[in-house]
């Protein structure tokens, strides 16, 4: 027994917390997407894999840099950088110039987070908003999907991807057009077998979607996942698909093509579930889920361009702070 | 079906710490021995300070009153021990705050045997008479809030209490105070609640246990007599099941409209301890002058659970326990989601010291802060469908006004948010702050 108090804390009840953190939640996320990440390289190869390094060198450099300037001290290590620069790559094209990927990562973390006074203030997704960005400055390399890598071999790198900042790039790549713009503008149907294993053409995320479910899934095990979200974009995208499928299976797509084509399933799982530009409440999930659904499926059947999940998260991103404010629960025995 | 509807209910959110009882929970109940000196606030129960009805040196036995409540909502004091009055004055709390309190030197060649031996003869009084033997007997809720007892039983008229809810929830980690005295004392526990029920004219008796105290469902199954009209009700394990509304959403399936009390839907809550303490006194004309306390926790090198002389300093209830581990930091008075933490051990057990907790370097360690990321944890943890994190940004931004409007009021300060929050963001501390901030407004408006 001990004479002498120690020197005793008084830190508030309670003491005890859930074990998640913060920054082990962003890591979850990063752990959720490498099998999809992984899968992506295999199909497109090295290029590939430069592409996300330069996002996420440009997110974590801008982050770093700052951080140092505003004295805030390590905010590298809540992982959210990394985060942000790996989904932004993900929906780059596996052809483009680095340079371009690694300005979108500036972008994405400088003006998605950095001006709104860094995690947690800002109203876009981050990621988001650099592609927006990069989609509006550079369209053509933006929209130019090159091939898979075929028979190449792995370290065989596209010349587009080594292309010097502000040079015209010659677009000689093979280049095709993507699932959803065939099904646009040629009304060809990819197989979806392809869809879900990820050997079609799009943007490096856009391509695996069994993998991309699988983190899903792991990221719901783990609890970091707001489930709402997934769930009831899958279903609006569905529904709403299914009615526009009954009316004419020709001109609209099938559900199941829907789903598994383009970024949908990257954006519901991975973006839209982005705790900081989602809703608060229970209720107000559901309701921005569901707008995202019904924008995706609106801005690809009817919009001028075949992909519509950027601008769908965005949009309901922007709605957020509304949607909080009408969908406050009601209090215990009001 | 009733099963089914039974296990279907509860109340919504809330959390699940884990429950962290294993090293108490079969213990049996152990008395600590007497010490030299006891030290009694006059103010250990929420409401008007009672008064001191004995001078310095006069000689007191152990159960005799020395002091008397000091309004309606207060009760009687009386003394742990046989010794005599030591001084009379300031004594510092658990709180750091200076407050009045009856010293008390412990005779040491005194049996400490109980003066009267009878009980009452309970089955005559009136519902008033029996509120005034309440009120003078001391007894408080030992659950932690320590709210006159007698205050409960007294419903303005026209409302009637069908129902009296016994709180055996004990949704607190590590505590087992009341878990052990369900085992360890069944029959007091049902036939205290019988003399409660039967003086509020209550219909029947529930008792609520959170169904990690399977041992505490069976034994009190097992002694319910067929003429005591009681239920006993399992309930899931979920932080806070033991708040009062929560207990009530919980059993009842009716939610407390905010700002009333339980009575306002026809139900009177009490905790198991303070059953037992009415049976003590009816039974065997025992004051509260005791209570039960776990003593637990990582820091602390012997768990048990105790019998514990009200007024007995913290430091002599842990000495007994082997004393702290090295490695401790701080020292919890009630559970580690609510309980407040002592900065000095020489503070005494009081009626609302259900647990002395030593936690070490693993639980107060404190993740760094981050920002708010806006996840909704906390939204989704509170059981009173608050918006902790708001309230936790208008308290940084000191806009207490508009976390009034908020219903910040409402909010019992439970823990379930800050449990919850991934960011480590302490918001009940913050929501504390402003809650304070208001009240300090509304004492002196300019
Ligand atoms: S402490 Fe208050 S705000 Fe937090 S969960 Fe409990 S009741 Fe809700
Ligand atoms: S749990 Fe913490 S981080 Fe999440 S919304 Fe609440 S305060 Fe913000």
């Amino acid at each position: 027994m001990k004479q002498k108090d120690p020197d005793l804390l008084l830190l508030h009840a309670p003491l005890l917390r859930q074990g998640m953190t913060t920054p082990s939640a962003m890591r979850d996320v990063l752990y959720a997407l490498t099998p999809a990440t992984l899968a992506a390289l295999w199909f497109f190869g090295l290029g590939a894999l430069l592409v996300l390094a330069a996002g996420i060198a440009g997110a974590v450099l801008t982050e770093w840099f700052f951080a140092r300037l505003q004295k805030r001290g390590e905010t590298l290590l809540d992982a959210s950088a990394i985060l942000t620069g790996l989904l932004l790559g993900l929906t780059l094209p596996p052809g483009l110039p680095l340079w371009i990927a690694f300005l979108g990562g500036v972008v994405a973390i400088g003006l998605g987070k950095v001006i709104w006074g860094g995690l947690g203030h800002n109203l876009f997704n981050p990621a988001l908003l650099g592609r927006a960005f990069l989609l509006a400055t550079f369209p053509i390399p933006m929209t130019t999907w090159t091939s898979l890598r075929g028979d190449e071999s792995f370290f065989h790198i596209s010349a587009s991807n080594l292309a010097l900042p502000f040079m015209q790039t010659k677009v000689d790549v093979v280049s095709s057009a993507s699932p959803l713009g065939l099904m646009k503008f040629e009304q060809e149907v990819t197989p979806l077998t392809n869809l879900m294993f990820g050997n079609t053409l799009g943007s490096l995320g856009e391509t695996s979607g069994l993998l991309l479910l699988l983190g899903g899934i792991y990221l719901w095990v783990r609890r970091d996942l707001d489930w709402r979200i997934p769930v009831s974009i899958l279903l609006a995208v569905v529904v709403f698909s299914g009615c526009l499928t009954l009316v004419d299976a020709v001109r609209f797509p099938t559900p199941w093509f829907s789903i598994f084509s383009g970024g949908l399933l990257l954006g519901a799982i991975y973006m839209a579930t982005d705790p900081v530009t989602s809703p608060l409440t229970p209720r107000g999930t559901w309701i921005f889920g569901i707008g995202i659904g019904v924008l995706v499926v609106l801005i690809r059947v009817y919009g001028g361009l075949p992909e519509g999940v950027m601008y769908a998260i965005l949009l309901m991103n922007a709605a957020t702070p509304l949607i909080d404010r009408y969908t406050q629960p009601r209090i215990f025995g009001r | 079906m009733n099963t089914l509807r039974l296990l279907r209910r509860n109340f919504d959110h809330g959390v699940h710490p884990a429950h962290l009882k294993q090293q108490t929970e079969d213990l049996s109940i152990q008395r600590v021995p007497f010490v030299s000196h006891y030290v009694m606030p006059l103010g250990q129960h929420i409401g008007v300070p009672c008064k001191s009805v004995v001078e310095v040196g006069e000689r007191v036995e152990r159960g005799q009153l020395i002091a008397k409540p000091g309004g309606f909502v207060s009760t009687a004091l009386h003394s742990p021990v046989t010794g005599t009055i030591n001084e009379i004055g300031d004594f510092r709390g658990a709180d750091g705050q200076f407050a009045p309190a009856i010293q008390i030197a412990a005779d040491p060649y005194a049996t400490q045997q109980l003066g009267s031996s009878g009980g009452i003869d309970w089955q005559p009084l009136s519902l008033e008479e029996f509120i005034g033997a309440v009120q003078m007997a001391g007894i408080v809720g030992m659950g932690g809030a320590a709210f006159p007892s007698h205050v409960k039983f007294s419903v303005p008229d026209g409302i009637k209490i069908r129902h009296l809810l016994i709180n055996g929830a004990e949704c607190e980690p590590y505590l087992t105070n009341d878990h052990r005295l369900m085992v360890e004392r069944p029959e007091d526990l049902l036939l205290g609640a019988e003399i409660v029920r039967q003086k509020l004219g209550a219909e029947e008796t529930i008792i609520g246990v959170e169904e990690n105290k399977p041992e505490a469902i069976e034994i009190l199954g097992q002694h319910i007599q067929p003429e005591q009209s009681v239920r006993v009700v399992p309930m899931q394990v979920k932080y806070p099941q033991g708040a009062e509304k929560m207990l009530i959403k919980t059993v009842f399936d009716k939610e407390v409209p905010a700002g009333q009390l339980p009575r306002d839907v026809e139900v009177c809550v009490n905790n198991v301890g303070t059953i037992v303490a009415i049976a003590d006194y009816f039974l065997r004309g025992v004051p509260s002058i005791e209570r039960i306390v776990t003593v637990s926790g990582p820091g602390a090198s012997y768990p048990a659970n105790l019998i514990v002389p009200l007024g007995t300093p913290v430091r002599e209830v842990l000495r007994f326990c082997g004393g702290l581990k090295d490695e401790t930091r701080e020292v919890i008075m009630g559970g580690p989601m609510m309980g407040r933490p002592t900065a000095s051990l020489d503070v005494p057990v009081l009626k609302g010291t259900s647990g002395i907790l030593a936690f070490t370097d693993a639980e107060t360690a404190r993740p760094q802060e981050y920002p708010c990321i806006r996840c909704g944890r906390c939204l989704e943890a509170c059981p009173y469908f608050l918006n902790p994190s708001r309230f936790a940004r208008l308290a940084r931004a000191r806009m207490y006004d508009e976390m009034e409007q908020y219903s910040v009021m409402d909010c019992v300060e439970c823990g379930c948010c800050t449990f919850a929050c991934p960011s480590h963001i302490p918001i009940v501390q913050l929501i504390r702050t402003g809650k304070d901030a208001l009240r300090a407004s509304k004492e002196q408006p300019e």
